[in-house]
């Protein structure tokens, strides 16, 4: 569905002032009398604390205050869950071990605070921090996934009978069945490791509280404000009338601050009233890496059963899926993964069950992608794997088994991470993987291209892989679309940005529904002040959740304009047009009211109320999904090794993708080349590594390797495809993960089908040149 | 991340600075672009009690031709000046693109010649040219100088044979001898990032063709750059053949270096990495010399 502005490549609105500065980010802001604080954080994994010292730093010259979890009292107890936990599976299991603000006898994760410090600047705290003396009993780290599980395995949390924190067993069809129905099972086991949600700007937050006005103020780049204001009112007993939380200029989300009632804004909210000063405190990197969540290990068990032609049966996947320390955020990772194992294909039976592990690292909370490239990883893996067996093409066994055009909706008897049995909406599966093969020129490269080039001795690989991305869940956004007298348009929304575009591809929903120049709409997220309803920014959900809202906000308004200037024009609502910023008779241009002037009317002096009326263009509009919209698309990925160093060249990709509409192209092509360039990181460089006690060995970027520009494909083409969905007005999927979701599937087949001739295969991601090495000579002994 | 308290020095000239540091002694650290120790003291790994910061020292930045057809550079002559200096490039093609390979341009703007030398880390380009290139260090204090070999000059990782009072004020490049050939090779996870093995070689041939030096450094796989000693053993006086480039190759990954493991690569990887390099080196070295 296109307009005069949706489904158009108009510049971003809010560039001009980002690219010039003239923006105002967290660490901009300094509020006179403002203090700084900092964390002293645990040196260890897993220790009991026998007490702790603060008389040193409690005398340094510029300190406020030292406060550990003793001189907080009561206040300090677990948080509460950021998602419900998964009642709605039938013989699902959980306990739930929240988030602790600051770590009370004992501590569960190098990085944990022990102590906060508040001082007249960072420096000094940090200074302070020097001369706290922690005395720890250290004990046993619980790192590995599996062995957590073991009897005598020592506990994160003592209370517990084992570090066991979930279970959850889905199945549709028959496992069992299939596996009678099969003529061959193939068995593999995957390695998923742990990454980083590393935003460019990190965490950060300050709070003012007014003790005349008795508010607070919060300034925080959080992606969920509603959250954090009514956490935080409930927390120090205040109306969330009370407290306001306004999101800066945020350089991006990518999940982790998605979390509140974290260490930062439990102590920072509760410190500022007490000291009656406005408190700052912004993360360093290192704090980043280490206290900031992150995402994941999986280890997955998986069987493939297939017949002789390909055809699959059925699919069994066991996984491991690590919690860290605590799991504020429930089970939303590991069920995305358990959804999309199998989206994108046939598979009548599938069972797949996961175990959720407590140990002694940080937590985990969704990262771009949120465990949705795990299950697409071991699908796709297991793909290969049957293709390598059965002697088949890795594009024949997908074209077999791929979902046909015609399925949907299709139920996929697995209930996901909102709860409601997965539904794919709508798609085409079949034209998209072909579309990628075109565009890769696949036949051509396997036929032409890589024999001669294999014949230079080059080692050069392609590979394959489909993918789907459930998105923009619920439970709902909100908006309000308000016509000033002015003549232009306010849009406000409890939803929250990091860089998305919202101020551009919200405008231009609202331009098209008012007639208006999209420049003279104003789009305010996050800031509760202005709306205090919403969830938050996650899952993909922006455009297709809050932008749907917005949508149905401003068809109110329109309605409401309509009905008025019908009256004041004395013609039938039917023959008016709103264009230009008016509403005017169709057939008689001259006949029309700007509208700003329909806005100052709409504000009845006394005497002229209609009853039954309300005053003002305004609307409010809420949008909540029954199920999500599906995204979803292939991927094709030409490779070239170095047959010696093992470096790998990605010369070229072509990426198809499926959003529906697509309001803003431009915008979703950015979205596309940030989430490959996020999964070429995943595949290739980034790793939080824990050694065997539970410390981070990748506290810096010096040691945590994130992609570059110079790490993206030689050459990147991308192809669109357009099947709108049934959910929503205007067809929208999201499209915000879909880009980090098959890369590392992708990767690893090309790089394999790079190095075919060693009859190398891979069980992990993050292949790193020095980890291809190591499989190949492991291949070349074998 | 934010450093612990230090005192601060900007001293304007270098008898001024030499000064500086004779008071200091072990408390004093120069502070030349500051892109290895601001990380450092923002990390609280280094702590030093006071900078003696050169910045603003305007005599220690040059780059003059020597008489000799060489080179001498002052210690805080940017990366950025060194890469793009039209006579460094003609005297010494190979400085201005091992340069290159340091870091990103916004670092190579700040970082200096001297100050990557003094800082002797082991995975850093310069030391490795310095002695690639038989470099000769000036070393000041107040009331004195010396003159050492960058051969002589790495002691471990991070260390030198600078004192306290000491200061690396100039490196002087001898000119690359009538023949000469070199090459750059080095593996890095990213571009820009740190060489998990790396090597420069440079070699001299006879209007024969044959070896006449062979200078040969590793870096990025031992506690300083190492100078190969095969290298010239196994070369010189002969016509170098892809065979004998091949055992000098296998020889200096088993004997010469002792690459450890860490996150980005196993020992057995970094050290068939610099088989592998060493004979691309070479190769490309010798078909370069002329």
């Amino acid at each position: 569905m296109a307009g005069k502005y949706v489904h158009q490549s108009i510049l971003r609105l809010e560039d001009p002032e980002l690219i010039t500065g003239n923006v105002q980010f967290l660490d901009d802001i300094e509020l006179p009398g403002m203090l700084h604080a900092a964390f002293k954080r645990s040196d260890y994994a897993h220790a009991r604390i026998k007490s702790i010292d603060v008389s040193e730093a409690r005398k340094l010259p510029g300190v406020i205050g030292v406060y550990t979890a003793e001189d907080f009292g009561d206040y300090i107890k677990p948080g509460p869950l950021q998602v419900p936990p998964p009642t709605a599976i039938k013989g699902a299991t959980y306990v739930a071990r929240t988030t602790m603000p600051i770590a009370k006898d004992k501590v569960r994760f190098a990085g944990e605070p022990v102590a906060i410090v508040i001082a007249e600047s960072r420096y000094i705290a940090e200074d302070a921090c020097d001369l706290i003396y922690v005395d720890y009993e250290p004990l046993e780290a619980v790192v590995d996934l599996e062995k957590a599980l073991q009897p005598g395995s020592p506990l994160v949390h003592e209370d517990l009978p084992s570090n066991e924190a979930g279970h959850v067993r889905q199945e549709r069809g028959s496992w069992e069945q299939a596996v009678k129905e099969a003529d061959l099972v193939i068995k593999r086991k995957f390695f998923i490791n742990r990454n980083a949600g590393a935003a460019m700007e990190n965490r950060g937050i300050i709070v003012q509280w007014d003790k005349h006005a008795k508010q607070m103020t919060i300034w925080c780049g959080t992606q969920s404000v509603i959250a954090l204001r009514n956490q935080t009112a409930a927390r120090l007993g205040l109306f969330e009338s009370q407290v306001r939380v306004i999101t800066p200029n945020t350089g991006g989300g990518f999940g982790p601050k998605i979390n509140t009632s974290l260490p930062d804004d439990v102590l920072i909210t509760y410190l500022a009233m007490k000291l009656d000063r406005p408190i700052k405190w912004f993360e360093d990197r290192r704090e980043n890496f280490l206290a900031t969540t992150s995402e994941r290990d999986q280890v997955h068990y998986c069987e493939l059963a297939v017949k002789r032609d390909g055809t699959i049966v059925g699919l069994k996947d066991f996984f491991y899926h690590n919690t860290g320390a605590y799991n504020p955020y429930m089970m939303t990772v590991p069920l995305n993964t358990q959804t999309h194992t199998v989206t994108n294909y046939r598979v009548p039976n599938f069972l797949t069950e996961f175990y959720v592990v407590f140990t002694n690292q940080m937590i985990v909370t969704p990262v771009r992608g949120a465990g949705r490239q795990y299950g697409v990883f071991v699908m796709e893996r297991m793909l290969d794997a049957a293709a390598r067996e059965l002697g088949m093409s890795p594009v024949e066994i997908r074209r077999k088994n791929l979902l046909p055009a015609n399925a949907y909706p299709y139920y996929t008897s697995i209930i996901g991470q909102d709860f409601v049995e997965g539904v794919l909406d709508s798609g085409d599966y079949p034209t998209s993987f072909q579309k990628t093969l075109e565009l890769i020129e696949y036949d051509k490269f396997v036929n032409e291209v890589q024999p001669k080039l294999r014949a230079q001795g080059k080692k050069v690989g392609i590979g394959v892989a489909c993918f789907s991305e459930g998105t923009g869940v619920g439970p709902y956004e909100g908006a309000r679309v308000t016509v000033g007298g002015n003549g232009k348009v306010v849009v406000t929304t409890g939803y929250t940005s990091q860089g998305q575009a919202h101020y551009t591809t919200f405008a231009q929903i609202v331009a098209d529904q008012l007639g208006v120049d999209v420049k003279d709409v104003k789009v305010i997220t996050g800031d509760t002040g202005y709306f205090g309803w919403g969830a938050g920014t996650f899952a993909s959900r922006g455009i297709t959740v809050a932008g749907t809202a917005t949508h149905l906000a401003a068809q109110k308004v329109r309605q409401k304009a309509l009905k008025l200037a019908s009256k004041i024009l004395e013609a039938p609502e039917e023959e008016l047009e709103l264009a230009d910023g008016v509403v005017r008779v169709a057939d008689i241009p001259s006949k029309f009211i700007s509208l700003g002037d329909l806005a100052t009317l709409a504000n009845p002096m006394r005497g002229t109320m209609e009853p039954g009326t309300e005053p003002g263009l305004e609307a409010v509009a809420y949008y909540g999904p029954p199920y999500g919209a599906t995204g979803a698309g292939a991927v094709g990925l030409i490779v070239e090794v170095d047959p010696e160093t093992m470096q790998v060249s990605l010369e070229k990709m072509a990426f198809v993708h499926d959003c529906g509409t697509p309001v803003n192209p431009m915008v979703v092509d950015g979205q596309i080349h940030g989430g490959i360039q996020m999964g070429i990181g995943d595949a290739f460089y980034e790793e939080l590594i824990y050694d065997e006690n539970g410390q981070l060995v990748t506290a810096s970027f010096m040691d945590y390797l994130f992609p570059q520009a110079t790490d993206m494909p030689k050459k990147l083409v991308l192809g669109h495809m357009e099947t709108p969905s049934p959910l929503n007005p205007l067809g929208i999927k999201g499209v915000g993960e879909a880009g980090a979701i098959p890369i590392p599937s992708v990767f690893t087949q090309a790089v394999e089908n790079a190095l075919q001739e060693t009859g190398v295969e891979f069980d992990r991601d993050t292949l790193s040149p020095s980890r291809i090495f190591t499989y190949v000579q492991q291949a070349k002994g074998a | 991340m934010k450093p612990a308290p230090f005192e601060y020095y900007a001293p304007t000239s270098v008898e001024e600075a030499l000064a500086t540091l004779q008071t200091l002694g072990y408390d004093g650290k120069v502070l030349a672009g500051g892109q290895s120790l601001i990380p450092a003291m923002n990390f609280r790994m280094a702590r030093p009690a006071a900078l003696v910061d050169l910045n603003k020292v305007n005599e220690l930045f040059y780059i003059k031709p020597t008489s000799d057809g060489g080179l001498a550079i002052g210690t805080m002559t940017r990366d950025s000046v060194v890469e793009k200096d039209p006579l460094v490039a003609e005297r010494f093609p190979i400085v201005p693109y091992v340069v290159k390979h340091i870091a990103h341009p916004q670092i190579r703007n700040r970082g200096t010649f001297g100050g990557a030398i003094a800082h002797a880390d082991p995975a850093a380009q310069i030391p490795a040219l310095s002695v690639a290139l038989n470099a000769r260090f000036l070393v000041r204090k107040q009331g004195g100088e010396r003159w050492v070999n960058a051969e002589d000059f790495f002691m471990g990782p991070f260390m030198t044979v600078l004192e306290p009072e000491e200061m690396l004020a100039e490196v002087v490049l001898p000119p690359m001898a009538k023949g000469s050939g070199a090459s750059y090779q080095q593996v890095s996870r990213q571009k820009g990032g740190y060489a998990q093995a790396a090597v420069i070689s440079v070699v001299v041939v006879d209007e024969n063709k044959r070896c006449k030096d062979a200078r040969v450094v590793l870096f990025s796989v031992g506690e300083t750059p190492i100078l190969s000693q095969t290298a010239p053993k196994i070369l010189v006086g002969n016509v170098p053949t892809a065979e004998a480039i091949a055992e000098v190759a296998e020889k200096i990954s088993k004997e010469e270096v002792d690459p450890g493991t860490d996150i980005h690569g196993t020992a057995e990887y970094r050290r068939h990495l610099v088989k592998v390099l060493v004979r691309r080196g070479l190769t490309e070295a010798f078909e370069r010399a002329k």
